[in-house]
């Protein structure tokens, strides 16, 4: 019931003074229902001109073939396997919020939910847009999919971890869309009733005539658990199967069994890392500080740490294994890594993504909000290098040490992958300005159990214990979002 | 006969609210239904609502799933066009688990969610039954049908008395769209 009060132990999850249900609908529809600000501009036209480049670029491969890339007779995967990786394992972490912290009641993912969730659908359409370039003849991508032909019904093979992927990545992206699209309903409908004219009816159709009934929202919480409960495992089964791409083939740096649970922390840690770059943007361009707090910040921070040192085990585990095996392929591929052409890379993936999180361990550092942007866009960086290492370093170099070469990429390929960035980001910004950027219905569950107000009524009240109540406010001190003078004289 | 079709008891506080079913059930006065802007937990139970069989519903059509891709994979591969890979054998049945995982995941997702879709009357374009503006933002709006009311006055009252911001009457059942 929404009258329960959580301990006082609890940070609270919205601070600020006055916070009604109309404030936060206030709030949150701020970018929605008035002119764009120059911020959003500046950014949406930087972002624009990315996916203007990533058009030219996508469009100029479609024109000569792959050929345009970097890739040689050697090394016949790069960048553009690598930047799927790196979009799809982005991807994961708006599931991991809406899902995983969906099932386990962690009620802070309540304000971050909904663009960690739209930003998985947009990491997934940069990443689709990599599997279809680099198939070569894109027009003819529906031969990946088991559709009666003419070659005399020779169907695709099933057996290959490719057309897993296929099943994998579309289900994925339609589910994920699915969800997101669910969850908006509610609060598409409460711009709908606060419009006028023709953004009325614009809402009004994208509401699908949603009226918040009892029933409504009995069924839509039930769907909501559900498909919590099954993106889950979906989840995990996606990067997986991604992984599996590498793990059945039979080259040294790619076969090995760690791979699926390996790359799914990856995959983890990089999404949270893209979730805190947005949004500590998002929450200062958007004056949402009482919605997505220092205790926000802190807990992905977390999140980080525990995924960046899973992912330096499994880094540490593929090296010893490989000396363990006492096969010389396995053995060199890896001494190859540490030591040789590409070494830069692998160091890189090493810094960025073992040792620099690790600095999170530090309260002053996982609370300051310049250290956590910069150390998630590190981290960004470092996941790139990773599977640009796992790729690259183990293709240059094969069995004929005749056909070892290096790969040097060429305009198209930087071209590609920093437009995807604008195009992802080019999305973001419409998703900012269009849809509300935090799920307003669920945050006002919060109002009457986790705010900083209602907690602040109970110190009042005087009930409590003493120490309890200290601890409390001593925990106030990292939020930038709270007078600690408020709680001088209590 | 009054030209009231329904009156509305208009909370700014669900426990309130909770407090004004209370009241009317109390007075055995029949509640049209409840609109609000967030999930209420409870009060399902206090209106009577039976519990939604949708989680059932997803179980079957994730085991459709199920069925759909084995079927397929193993007509594919077993029976239509069976394959000689290394003299490996063509019922590889581990090969086949993870499309047929994926699809039981897909056939869920969208089967339960286009029943809600389809059971709440939910699509692109349909015109919002609405009875109240704010019910969809700060107001928790407890719905009675007036036809079926004798004492419209006490209803005011006991909705007052539970703290309703507004009691309107309204003559038209849902919000003009046009």
């Amino acid at each position: 019931m929404s009258s329960h009060h959580e301990s006082i132990l609890r940070e609270p999850l919205i601070t600020g003074e006055n916070i009604t249900y109309a404030k936060i609908t206030e709030d949150v529809l701020v970018p929605v229902e008035n002119k764009a600000n120059k911020a959003w501009w500046i950014g949406f036209t930087i972002a624009s001109l990315g996916a203007l480049l990533w058009v030219i670029a996508v469009s100029y491969t479609f024109w000569t073939g792959i050929g345009a890339w970097g890739l040689n007779k050697t090394v016949g995967w790069a960048w553009d396997i690598t930047g799927f990786v790196w979009w799809v394992g982005i991807g994961h972490a708006g599931t991991l919020i809406s899902a995983v912290l969906l099932l386990f009641r962690q009620n802070w993912r309540n304000s971050i939910n909904r663009s960690a969730e739209a930003m998985t659908i947009f990491a997934v359409i940069c990443a689709a847009t990599y599997i279809i370039s680099h198939m070569g003849r894109p027009w003819l991508f529906y031969w990946a999919l088991p559709l009666p032909n003419q070659f005399g019904s020779l169907w695709v093979n099933f057996n290959s971890p490719l057309i897993w992927d296929v099943f994998a990545i579309s289900t994925y992206f339609s589910v994920s869309l699915v969800f997101w699209y669910t969850g908006l309903l509610p609060d598409i409908a409460t711009i709908r009733d606060r419009a006028t004219g023709l953004r009325r009816k614009i809402y009004s159709t994208l509401s699908f005539g949603w009226n918040g009934s009892v029933k409504t929202w009995q069924r839509f919480e039930a769907v909501s658990l559900i498909l919590a409960g099954i993106s889950t495992p979906l989840v995990l089964s996606v990067h997986t199967i991604v992984s599996m791409d590498f793990a059945t083939s039979v080259i040294p740096g790619w076969h090995t069994t760690i791979f699926p649970p390996y790359f799914v922390a990856g995959a983890i840690f990089s999404g949270f890392a893209m979730v805190q770059t947005l949004l500590l943007i998002t929450r200062k361009v958007m004056n949402f500080e009482n919605y997505i707090t220092m205790f926000h910040i802190e807990s992905m921070n977390k999140i980080i740490i525990v995924t960046g040192s899973i992912v330096g085990v499994a880094y540490l585990t593929e090296l010893f294994i490989a000396w363990y095996s006492g096969a010389e392929y396995e053995q060199y591929a890896f001494l190859n890594r540490v030591s040789g052409p590409y070494w830069w890379a692998y160091w890189t993936m090493m810094t960025c993504n073992v040792i620099s999180p690790q600095l999170f361990w530090f309260k002053k550092i996982r609370t300051s909000i310049a250290a956590s942007w910069i150390l998630s866009i590190v981290v960004n960086i470092g996941m790139w290098f990773e599977r640009f290492v796992i790729i690259v370093t183990s293709l240059h170099r094969d069995y004929l040490p005749s056909s070892w070469t290096m790969f040097y990429p060429t305009w198209v390929d930087v071209a590609i992958f920093v437009g995807s960035i604008g195009l992802f980001f080019t999305l973001f910004l419409l998703f900012l300005r269009f849809l509300p950027a935090i799920a307003m219905a669920e945050v006002k569950l919060l109002v009457k159990s986790s705010s900083e107000q209602a907690k602040k009524e109970l110190i009042a009240k005087g009930n409590l214990n003493k120490e309890h109540t200290k601890f409390y406010v001593d925990s106030l001190s990292k939020y930038d979002s709270v007078n600690p003078a408020d709680y001088a004289k209590i | 006969m009054s030209k009231t079709k329904y009156i509305l008891g208009a909370f700014a506080d669900p426990d309130e609210m909770l407090l004004g079913i209370d009241k009317l059930q109390e007075h055995n006065i029949a509640i049209y239904d409840v609109f609000t802007p967030m999930p209420i937990h409870g009060i399902e139970a206090k209106l009577g609502i039976k519990a939604s069989r949708l989680p059932k519903a997803a179980f079957w059509f994730g085991l459709t799933g199920t069925c759909t891709a084995f079927a397929m994979v193993y007509y594919m591969l077993v029976f239509d066009w069976p394959m000689n890979i290394g003299g490996k054998p063509a019922f590889a049945f581990p090969d086949f688990i993870p499309v047929m995982f994926e699809l039981t995941i897909l056939f869920a997702a969208f089967g339960m969610v286009f029943t809600f879709f389809f059971k709440n009357h939910l699509f692109p374009g349909r015109s919002p039954r609405v009875m109240h503006l704010r019910a969809t933002n700060d107001r928790f709006i407890i719905a009675i049908d007036a036809q079926e009311v004798l004492d419209a006055k006490k209803i005011e009252s006991l909705l007052k008395d539970a703290g309703a911001i507004e009691v309107l009457h309204n003559d038209r059942k849902y919000v003009s769209y046009e």
